[in-house]
């Protein structure tokens, strides 16, 4: 689906009127994804994950190296609208990327665009909708729904170009708990359901813990790459680029230093719950002999 | 220090769009605390902040500050507005300072400081946030998210104020630069002694940081208290649509299926010394 070969991107940093240099923000990256899959981007402000989301649906261009999507190379300027019509993409702030005075006519603005008959833009729309549970919305105001609500807009937005990729940069970053879980919940669905394959981007270690793969970038370089397990039992690594994991999995490692017979990683709570009864269980039987 | 009673407020009274957002609100700040104000979006928490500094006025209760009512006729409102520091959501957005030290003289030298007051007031802030000397003289817009942020709090905290209010100062940040500004805001209220006001989302931050919180849902403040008495209450959060910390879910899980704990606990390190003490007491017994 997404084929990255040593991307290499640098911005132009203007030191004075004249003086301009250059910063290397992606060096040497290479990636692949598969379709279907749901791969998450961590990493510290400034690690390139942006960037490197913007080169997906050719918002930017390869300084060098190659990016593929579905086979076809960004750098075809003929390619560029079948490229952008397989990823859609999704950016922090749902107000700024909400159009439309009404939601069905901002979910409709993407296909109207391709200059589509109405009545598949009327399907397109409705299905876009229904995708993020929000149909019965159709007629409001998006400006009157609730954060998590907005950015489901902004989804069915991009759903309606009908991609086979959805790429999402720290979507929930501005929402309230109840809403970060509906939006998280919807980005599942769609990546089970309708098997889009997700490029998420985030902070919020709880919110990659379902993740077929989880990226973990560092100055412009992907320093891990594996399955939750095996990026959340690097501890040192994790550490020394001072990312956040979840509190059981932190929890779960102090206890182990401690000497306590936990497995580590824990991920999730139930796995922490489980762990922890199995242990003291163990214990109260040999007490018991 | 400041004591809010009874307060509440209508947006857009006597129009269509009439909403009453705040009503019956009461509590106080003292020096030196660390009170962290949650609630679900739309509870109404950003347009209770604006009430603390003047920025709203109530149509019902009053705010004293030092005693005094702020609606009292004749209040001077740019006094309140130096001693209450308010820092919005995204305060990046606000930087327009030619430099790095312009910016962050604005504030207190619009409120009256001297030009050599003002300077030495944000020199004194930008080496606080951690911004040192060689920036003062760049634009703010050539700084990283993360130094932005840092020099906009600088702006704020250069009129110092005697209550810090804060609206999600960590939104977008990574966990790092996150953990650097709290550690900060705490820093500086040990050492000026400084009442801080903390709005969030993220419940593991208020539980970690605050000793007082407050929950506001539709308008009104329906649990206050310290963190332990507030997140413990994990049924009726939830109810509200509120979360708790996950480290609270998970201990109050394990006392479910009989694991002798006393309490959930609301932070990793309280329940780390908690399920060790367990395991100890039990290795003594032996």
């Amino acid at each position: 689906m997404i084929d990255i070969k040593n991307l290499v991107h640098r911005y132009t940093i203007w030191e004075s009127d004249t003086k301009k240099s250059k910063k290397t923000v992606l060096d040497d990256v290479t990636l692949d994804i598969s379709p279907g899959q749901l791969v998450a981007i961590l990493g510290p402000n400034g690690s390139g994950k942006s960037t490197l989301a913007k080169h997906l649906n050719v918002l930017l261009l390869p300084d060098e190296g190659t990016v593929w999507i579905d086979g076809k190379d960004t750098k075809d300027a003929k390619a560029l609208w079948d490229i952008r019509s397989t990823v859609g993409m999704v950016f922090q702030n749902p107000d700024n990327q909400i159009v439309g005075t009404s939601v069905e006519e901002d979910v409709a603005f993407g296909p109207e665009n391709k200059n589509l008959p109405s009545t598949l833009i009327q399907e397109k729309v409705a299905d876009s909708l229904r995708a993020v549970g929000l149909l019965h919305k159709r007629k409001s105001s998006p400006f009157r729904l609730s954060g998590g609500q907005k950015q489901r807009v902004a989804i069915a937005g991009a759903l309606a170009g009908t991609p086979r990729c959805i790429v999402l940069d720290e979507p929930t970053a501005m929402l309230d708990p109840a809403a970060r879980k509906e939006v998280i919940h919807v980005i599942h669905k769609l990546n089970k359901e309708a098997g889009i394959t997700i490029v998420l981007i985030t902070h919020h270690t709880d919110e990659v813990v379902g993740a077929d793969k989880i990226i973990l970038m560092n100055q412009g370089h992907i320093i891990q790459e594996g399955t939750p397990k095996e990026v959340f039992d690097n501890f040192e690594l994790l550490k020394k680029v001072k990312m956040d994991v979840p509190q059981v999995t932190e929890l779960a490692w102090n206890l182990a230093r401690q000497g306590i017979p936990i497995k580590t990683p824990v991920l999730t709570e139930e796995q922490f719950v489980t762990e922890m009864m199995r242990i003291y269980e163990d214990g109260k039987n040999r007490e018991d002999c | 220090m400041m004591r809010i009673e009874r307060l509440g407020f209508t947006y857009s009274k006597n129009t269509v769009d009439e909403c009453r957002v705040l009503e019956d609100i009461s509590f106080h700040i003292q020096e030196g605390e660390f009170i962290g104000l949650i609630g679900s979006s739309g509870s109404g928490k950003t347009t209770l902040i604006k009430h603390l500094n003047g920025l709203l006025k109530a149509d019902s209760g009053a705010v004293y500050f030092q005693g005094q009512n702020i609606y009292d006729k004749g209040y001077v409102l740019s006094k309140l507005r130096k001693e209450v520091g308010l820092v919005f959501q995204y305060p990046e957005h606000q930087l327009f300072g030619r430099t790095v030290l312009a910016d962050v003289c604005f504030g207190p030298q619009n409120l009256g400081m001297s030009k050599e007051e003002a300077e030495k007031s944000a020199r004194d802030c930008l080496e606080l946030v951690g911004i040192n000397e060689s920036y003062y003289h760049t634009s703010p817009f050539e700084l990283s998210g993360g130094q932005k942020r840092c020099v906009a709090i600088a702006g704020i905290l250069a009129m110092q104020p005697k209550i810090l209010v804060m609206d999600e100062p960590a939104a977008g940040l990574d966990p790092e630069t996150k953990h650097m500004i709290f550690d900060l805001v705490e820093e500086i209220r040990k050492k000026r002694n400084i009442a801080i006001v903390l709005v969030s989302h993220h419940m593991e931050d208020v539980a970690y940081y605050a000793n007082k919180v407050l929950v506001l849902h539709q308008g009104r403040l329906v649990l206050t208290g310290e963190p332990e008495e507030v997140f413990t209450k994990t049924e009726f959060l939830r109810e509200i649509g509120m979360d708790v910390p996950q480290i609270t879910s998970v201990t109050e899980k394990l006392m479910k299926e009989g694991f002798p704990m006393v309490n959930p606990a609301i932070t990793v390190k309280e329940a780390e010394e908690r399920i060790l003490k367990v395991f100890r007491e039990r290795g003594g017994a032996e």
